[in-house]
């Protein structure tokens, strides 16, 4: 795959770890949080993240998936209909901490769609957003709590984050916008 | 354009503005509605089985005959999806002063419909509907004709019991002639590979042979079994699934069977006949259901009878297919 790397598998690894501080920093614990990924290479982010908790406080956090192609606001646009991808949510949201979780933060409407599914759920104590990559370019009052790493792009620029789980490597990569657009 | 938050888009590709019929879904379509239908029914099981994905979407449900399950279900898995919901009894509007069919469809288009939930006693009416209509037209039921919302909730049905249909052996048991259920049915399990079995009365038979030789090819060619006889026992003999479908005695005039006594007697599914099939055959009925007829009582509430289970499927595979039907505008762009 071409496109300049802007992270390394190590990169990536080191990012989740310190999230994965942060996150139990921030609560002062891990009491009542639970992790929700949103689909779909937010979700293998947050069992990583679970992981990496376990793995300095011997906890074992609900890691949920979250699909929300049903709340996107584009779906009138969209030439076909996303094909959905499901949703199990191990644990009653209610009273809880909920930290989405997403592999790139770049407009926002993703993360608005998924407040919205999200509190069709229940009625979270409160919703925190941690993401791999922050590419900027907002279009809603929305930012992230935790950040893997920050990237300054233009919009004719494409961040393509490919995992283990579904990729078969760890990489973060700035592709021009004319470089074919994965579908996957 | 971020290409991770971008929508991911079916490999198969949805090429169906109309649901007509089965008859012109690919394998991969089918299948496409099926692991929709597996995320509407997650939909289902939550507290709030609600998503907006159909906001601002008119659905109007115009029905020609009576109705309750599906335009009920029609209705609900519409609301579920956030659409708006207009219904239309043919019996209480214009029709009834003399309005066509096709000025009835400008009239409901130029009232703001998006999609057209249709049933009609014509077969073909929704073939007609869909050459006026800008928008969507969903067959809920054309004459004899076709059924494809219901024959697609039979498939997932089967296929949530049984898993891969492929060469499990489904009998469709009864009256198959005046059954738009049945022909619908043919379409998607011959399809999905099962090996399928139609039976009933010979003088019923002979008009379904002759179609499914017109249509069907005789034998869905290229496809797995599929047989039609009167032979009741060849057809249960170690089933997986046995349908059985009512016995239309509105559409019975033309003196095809003497008596519904003898009907019950020689095809109805009782507990004696259903013993010839596999003891794990589900038992399947499309409804309503004429007790005592082609379904004994006892039957229909076994423990493998699923047909409430059919019902409840109903709304999710209608919403899977409103959901699908309602993408499709091949010049817009994704700006996710």
């Amino acid at each position: 795959m071409d496109g300049r790397q802007i992270m390394t598998a190590d990169e990536i690894r080191r990012a989740i770890i310190r999230i994965s501080h942060e996150l139990v920093e921030k609560q002062a614990g891990t009491e009542g949080l639970v992790l929700v990924g949103i689909q779909r290479r937010g979700v293998p982010l947050a069992h990583r993240i679970a992981v990496a908790v376990h793995e300095h406080e011997g906890v074992t956090l609900p890691v949920g998936a979250l699909d929300i192609t049903f709340y996107r606001d584009d779906l009138s646009l969209i030439a076909q209909q996303p094909v959905v991808k499901g949703t199990q949510l191990p644990v009653d949201l209610n009273g809880r901490t909920v930290v989405l979780v997403d592999d790139v933060l770049y407009t926002g409407r993703t993360i608005r769609a998924a407040m919205d599914a999200l509190v069709d759920f229940g009625r979270p104590r409160a919703i925190r957003l941690a993401v791999l990559v922050d590419r900027g370019h907002r279009e809603l009052p929305i930012r992230a709590d935790h950040v893997g790493k920050n990237v300054p792009t233009s919009s004719d620029e494409v961040v393509a984050v490919t995992l283990v789980e579904i990729d078969g490597e760890d990489a973060v990569r700035i592709e021009r916008v004319d470089a074919p657009a994965r579908t996957a | 354009m971020n290409v991770s938050n971008a929508p991911t888009l079916p490999d198969v590709a949805w090429r169906q503005k109309h649901l007509l019929d089965v008859d012109v879904l690919s394998l991969a379509e089918i299948q496409l509605v099926m692991r929709t239908t597996d995320a509407m029914k997650e939909v289902l099981a939550r507290p709030i089985s609600k998503v907006p994905a159909l906001r601002g979407t008119n659905v109007t449900i115009l029905f020609y005959e009576a109705s309750t399950r599906t335009r009920v279900s029609f209705e609900v898995a519409a609301k579920n999806l956030s659409a708006d919901v207009v219904n239309i009894a043919a019996s209480s509007s214009s029709v009834t002063k003399g309005e066509s069919l096709v000025d009835t469809i400008r009239t409901v288009e130029a009232l703001g419909a998006d999609m057209i939930v249709m049933r009609h006693g014509t077969s073909g009416a929704p073939y007609l509907a869909a050459e006026v209509f800008a928008g969507s037209i969903l067959n809920g039921g054309d004459g004899w004709h076709a059924h494809p919302s219901q024959a697609l909730l039979d498939l997932y049905t089967m296929r949530a019991h049984l898993g891969d249909v492929r060469g499990k052996k489904v009998v469709i048991l009864g009256d198959v002639l005046h059954s738009r259920v049945a022909r619908s049915n043919v379409w998607s399990l011959t399809a999905a590979g099962a090996d399928l079995w139609i039976c009933g009365p010979t003088t019923i038979l002979r008009g379904f042979d002759a179609w499914a030789r017109r249509w069907a090819g005789g034998g869905a060619p290229g496809h797995a079994g599929f047989t039609v006889t009167s032979d009741v026992d060849a057809a249960l003999r170690d089933a997986d699934v046995v349908m059985a479908l009512r016995l239309q005695r509105e559409r019975m005039d033309a003196g095809l069977l003497p008596s519904l006594r003898e009907y019950a007697a020689r095809f109805g599914l009782t507990r004696e006949r259903l013993a010839i099939a596999k003891p794990t055959a589900l038992v399947m009925h499309p409804g309503p259901m004429n007790e005592g007829v082609e379904i004994a009582p006892d039957v229909a509430v076994l423990d493998r009878s699923v047909i409430t289970e059919q019902v409840t499927n109903g709304v999710a595979v209608r919403m899977a297919l409103l959901y699908l039907l309602a993408g499709g505008h091949p010049e817009a762009v994704t700006n996710a």
